[in-house]
């Protein structure tokens, strides 16, 4: 290999910033995508590799998918909530690889609310 | 680089490599082949995550949740609950002692909340042996910034400035060594890193060099720099076998990238580094005796002046400092002397690792701001003592360091303050001592240990460590004398002033401090044949006291010799021809009933009054 310049470490930092900054926890987004028994059933597996194939066609840095259990509306399933660092979680419903790579490249990346496709805003109170 | 939801960071540190990391790890991959979550879930080893004691263990990321004591039977479901339907495995957690409740995220977890990491940043955040990962976490940008923009006196003015004092033991400022070496004019000069870490309860270096090689890297550049030196070696003990790989690797990898050898990042400044091997002789951690081990010479030191500084390896000026120091050089560098001064205390400043061993819940690997209190490190992170034990002292510094008695907890841990108590900082060993430990016995170990060690070149030392060890020994054998305490503590300060090296000058603080806070156990020794923790065998009789011994019979059961004999809820008595003062009825007896007396021989009057003074 022929020697690096600085450039070319920075380069190689920011290519692998990605890993890093999900293992420091700091994400800009957090992508969780409701994985119990009905989402599952329901197809979630495809939409969880539908964001995976996403992340890396962007090469976003300061996203992280995560998953986690049934949302409570099994009926609405598959769903997915993304929280935004100091916004309010959004949910999304009734999901299929369409509708989430439309998810993806508008609110995860431009960070504007799919309207039409949300389903709720908040979270439920909790004590 | 690929993309992955989720960061499995498993511990391969050399403690959970040792209880089973890599079978949970092949577990693990074959598992999440298994189960079509390859592509979605990675794994990682890591170097040494520092909670020792709950291994094998893995951090998952982005959660950051904490498991602990994993075995290839606990990974089917960890895999189909965690990564399949995103419920966090409870029972796997670490558990609050006091809440009995599974506290999954690593930052509430007491052992690693008070803790702050710069030496160790990149422990189990990165794979040790992939040199982008490092980049990642800005690595190299200090080596880069220092060779392109930093002059070699702005670099030793930040080195100065931060405050930075060698962690290998002897806390001497970092930059001021820089500024002695690059003052000599000289062609060929060294930049050396001690990886010899010898004290028994140490692991600090260690850590580091497995779990972060690369940061001792860039520290030896930026260093070497500095100084003006071209060549460099790092001595590590060929007991470190891991390390010693990483290390290697590591090289090789910056190699590749050209971030050693000549002309690196076109700064026009050229460094080669290589790892050298020592045999793992305790006086090799010494800097001169280190160096003649490099020339490949027998490890002996020699007198200073002159200073290594100015006449070093093959006689030429070079520089030595320890794996931590160097690890805390990038982030100096990077991010300016201030910032490293906003930790720490006037006069020590920044963090400190150490390695917590001994009578502790917490064994394992710490880092902490300096000037925290030593009761912080015991209670709150160390989480205590196990099973009720109470403190009886800390051990800093090992062989060259001291006790802090129990007393004296509350000392905040900085250079300054840990001399006054007459223990050192050190390199980073902490060993908590219980009630349980004569201290006569502790002092005998060391000197052991520095008799042992010794090299043999200077008379104090070779002859006075083994004086001082044969008459402990006499002591804890009940041949000791009036006057004993006396000309050990003479004997030890001819020894600390005239021995040759560090070895010898220090080998006596392990009796000093012992003498200084427990000078009573030593009288006890010596007057009364007493050794009250039972400990030294010929000095303690086991005597079960008639009015408390409620008869449970468990004294009895528990006792491998088959000397304690009674009826059920009868007062049982100890044969004392039979007793092998194991203290096992001491310890299980759970009516206090059992009294540790002088080791003379007694009979049964004598021994219900001395229970009663025990008592």
């Amino acid at each position: 290999m022929p020697k690096l310049t600085i450039e070319d470490i920075k380069k190689i930092r920011d290519d692998h910033k990605s890993v890093v900054t999900m293992r420091e926890g700091n994400a800009r987004v957090k992508i969780i995508v409701h994985m119990a028994t009905c989402g599952i059933a329901a197809g979630a597996r495809k939409i969880m590799t539908a964001i995976m194939e996403e992340m890396e066609k962007s090469k976003v840095t300061d996203v992280v998918v995560m998953s986690s259990g049934c949302a409570g509306l099994c009926s609405q399933e598959p769903m997915v909530t993304i929280n935004i660092l100091d916004n309010p979680p959004v949910k999304y419903a009734f999901l299929n690889e369409e509708k989430i790579k439309r998810i993806f490249k508008e609110h995860v990346i431009e960070g504007h609310i799919v309207e039409d496709l949300a389903l709720v805003i908040g979270s439920e109170m909790s004590y | 680089m690929k993309t992955y939801r989720s960061n499995i960071m498993l511990c391969g540190g050399t403690g959970c490599i040792t209880t089973g990391s890599l079978k949970v790890r092949d577990a693990l991959i074959a598992e999440l082949e298994k189960r079509g979550l390859s592509d979605e879930v990675s794994v990682t080893l890591t170097g040494c995550n520092g909670y020792c004691a709950q291994g094998p263990l893995i951090e998952v990321h982005p959660e950051g949740i904490f498991y602990q004591k994993l075995t290839v039977a606990d990974v089917p479901q960890v895999v189909e609950e965690h990564f399949i339907k995103g419920r966090p495995v409870e029972k796997l957690m670490y558990k609050d002692p006091a809440l009995k409740s599974s506290v999954p995220a690593m930052k509430d977890i007491p052992f690693f909340s008070f803790q702050v990491l710069r030496a160790l940043r990149n422990k189990g955040l990165i794979d040790p042996e992939k040199i982008d990962e490092y980049i990642a976490r800005d690595g190299y940008m200090a080596a880069a910034k220092a060779l392109t923009e930093m002059k070699s006196e702005d670099i030793i003015s930040v080195m100065k400035d931060s405050g930075l004092r060698g962690r290998g033991g002897a806390g001497f400022s970092t930059g001021l060594k820089w500024e002695f070496c690059a003052k000599i004019t000289g062609d060929v000069k060294y930049i050396l890193c001690n990886g010899d870490e010898g004290d028994p309860g140490a692991f600090m270096d260690r850590a580091v060099m497995e779990s972060d090689p690369h940061v001792v890297i860039e520290g030896m550049i930026i260093a070497g720099k500095a100084i003006g030196a071209n060549k460099g070696y790092i001595y590590v003990r060929c007991e470190y076998p891991l390390a010693v790989k990483r290390l290697q690797k590591a090289i090789e990898q910056a190699k590749e990238y050209g971030l050693l050898g000549e002309n690196i990042l076109n700064s026009g400044y050229s460094l080669d580094l290589e790892v050298y091997l020592g045999a793992g002789a305790f006086v090799c951690g010494e800097e001169t005796a280190l160096m003649r081990s490099l020339e490949g010479k027998r490890g002996m030191p020699i007198p200073r002046p002159p200073f290594p500084v100015q006449k070093g390896l093959w006689g030429k000026p070079s520089v030595l400092n320890n794996v931590e120091t160097f690890a805390n050089v990038p982030q100096i560098i990077l991010r300016g002397a201030d910032w490293f001064k906003e930790l720490g205390t006037e006069k020590s400043t920044g963090t400190k690792v150490f390695a917590l061993s001994g009578s502790i819940t917490n064994v394992g690997l710490i880092e902490i701001a300096m000037g925290i209190p030593l009761r912080t490190i015991v209670y709150d992170i160390g989480g205590g003592l196990p099973k009720g034990k109470k403190l009886k002292a800390v051990q800093l510094g090992g062989p060259s360091g001291g006790c802090v008695p129990a007393h004296l907890i509350d000392t905040p841990v900085t250079y300054e303050d840990i001399v006054k108590t007459g223990a050192i900082v050190g390199s980073g060993g902490m060993i908590v001592i219980d009630d349980s430990n004569c201290m006569v016995n502790v002092a005998k170990f060391f000197l052991e240990f520095t008799t042992e060690e010794s090299c043999g070149k200077c008379t104090p030392c070779r002859v006075g460590t083994k004086v001082l060890k044969d008459l402990l020994y006499e002591i804890t054998e009940g041949r000791g004398k009036e006057g004993d305490i006396e000309l050990l503590l003479d004997l030890a300060a001819d020894i600390g002033r005239s021995s040759l090296c560090g070895l010898g000058q220090t080998a006596p603080n392990p009796l000093i401090t012992t003498i200084r806070y427990f000078r009573n156990e030593y009288e006890e020794h010596i007057h009364d044949k007493w050794c009250q923790t039972g400990v030294c065998k010929t000095l303690c009789t086991f005597v079960i006291n008639k009015e408390k011994c409620k008869g449970c019979t468990l004294c009895a059961k528990k006792c491998p010799a088959k000397a304690i004999s009674g009826e059920k809820k009868e007062p049982h008595s100890v044969d004392q021809s039979l007793c092998l003062k194991c203290r096992t009825c001491y310890e299980v007896c759970k009516f206090d009933a059992v009294s540790i007396c002088p080791g003379k021989k007694i009979d049964k009057e004598e021994a219900a009054v001395c229970s009663e003074v025990v008592v």
